[in-house]
């Protein structure tokens, strides 16, 4: 059976708890002094990486892979405490900006290339820009096939078999290794990172690398023309009778 | 302070300082969360029965896995209600 080496990308967005506040000039989210943590749909991955070795899949590597700033190592400790084997971190100055999908995914192509990697999960997208198009364009780059939003992930030999959910049913794709999946929410429940796992996390080999060093064309493509809030909601209406409701839907243009 | 085992001692100090990290994510705030920690623990301080102590270290380890499952599902369910379009409609 062929060895598996799993390769995770994860990436270290603003907590799903805090509510995003755009910035002065309406150009992005606001990210100074906010509380940052792993992508949700990341830690899927991560847990179904390890939940393969823990069926006693062959699953020789798991390595996990993040770029952006310096702080974005924490969220690598923390995919090391939930079970990755080791860490590498493409730092990204700050003040150059977010990342676009395009450029993420050459990265992780020339890390999938140089790492020789067979199996990449993905989370199918970040909760801070919902691209929803970094494995995507992995996979095309590689010229992989992928398997998207899976909620189930089955391996024997070199055959993988993907569960998952369409509109009205589920969908089942089977397809020989290489591959690229991204996780859908139903995929698993991903552990906690347990203070002393975080502990043990630490003596787990982390590399760090440079943009220069990998030498990946990350130029700008996209311009974000203007970012808002969305329009506050507006509250509810009592109606004391039905010609009331009638007369309220007519004026609202619903009859 | 004479405790029984020193064993014993250090599972507790364990597991309350596992506690501890984890109420740094506890939805109403650390500074509600630590005081009650402390006191949950300060009233089991007498104890000196060997049992009664190791009774008292698997309620914590009970709690620890509830707190867990707690910021697990707390987490699950924002994220449907945000993504998933079946679960909205």
């Amino acid at each position: 059976m062929t060895s598996l080496k799993i390769l995770v990308p994860v990436k270290r967005v603003i907590d799903y708890a805090v509510k995003p506040r755009v910035n002065k000039t309406s150009t992005a989210i606001e990210t100074a002094n906010v509380k940052h943590s792993m992508n949700p749909f990341d830690e899927l991955s991560i847990e179904e990486a390890v939940r393969l070795r823990e069926r006693s899949l062959p699953v020789t590597d798991i390595l996990a892979f993040t770029a952006g700033p310096a702080k974005s190592s924490d969220v690598l400790r923390t995919a090391l405490a939930m079970g990755a084997d080791r860490g590498m971190h493409v730092v990204v100055d700050e003040k150059k900006g977010e990342l676009e999908p395009l450029g993420v995914a050459k990265l992780l192509q020339k890390v999938v290339m140089e790492e020789e990697r067979n199996v990449v999960i993905l989370g199918k997208q970040s909760i801070d820009d919902d691209a929803n198009q970094t494995g995507q364009m992995l996979a095309g780059l590689l010229n992989w096939p992928q398997a998207t939003q899976a909620s189930k992930v089955d391996i024997e030999d070199d055959t993988v078999t993907v569960t998952r959910e369409v509109d009205g049913g589920v969908e089942t794709l089977r397809a020989k290794l290489p591959i690229v999946i991204t996780t859908d929410l139903r995929l698993n429940e991903p552990r906690y990172a347990s203070l002393p796992n975080i502990m043990k996390a630490k003596k787990k080999p982390l590399v760090k690398k440079t943009m220069e060093e990998m030498g990946v064309d990350l130029g700008k493509r996209l311009q974000t023309v203007k970012v808002q809030e969305p329009p506050a909601r507006k509250g509810g209406e009592k109606v004391e009778d039905v010609d009331g409701m009638i007369r309220k839907l007519k004026e609202l243009g619903a009859l | 302070m004479a405790t029984p085992t020193p064993e014993l001692r250090h599972q507790v100090i364990r597991i309350y300082k596992e506690l501890l990290f984890l109420g740094r994510e506890y939805p109403l705030g650390y500074e509600y969360y630590r005081p009650r920690l402390h006191k949950a623990f300060a009233s089991q301080a007498s104890l000196r029965d060997e049992e009664k102590i190791k009774q008292g270290i698997k309620r914590a380890e009970f709690v620890k896995k509830e707190i867990e499952a707690l910021y697990y599902l707390k987490r699950y369910r924002t994220l449907r209600q945000r993504y998933d379009e079946m679960a909205s409609a």
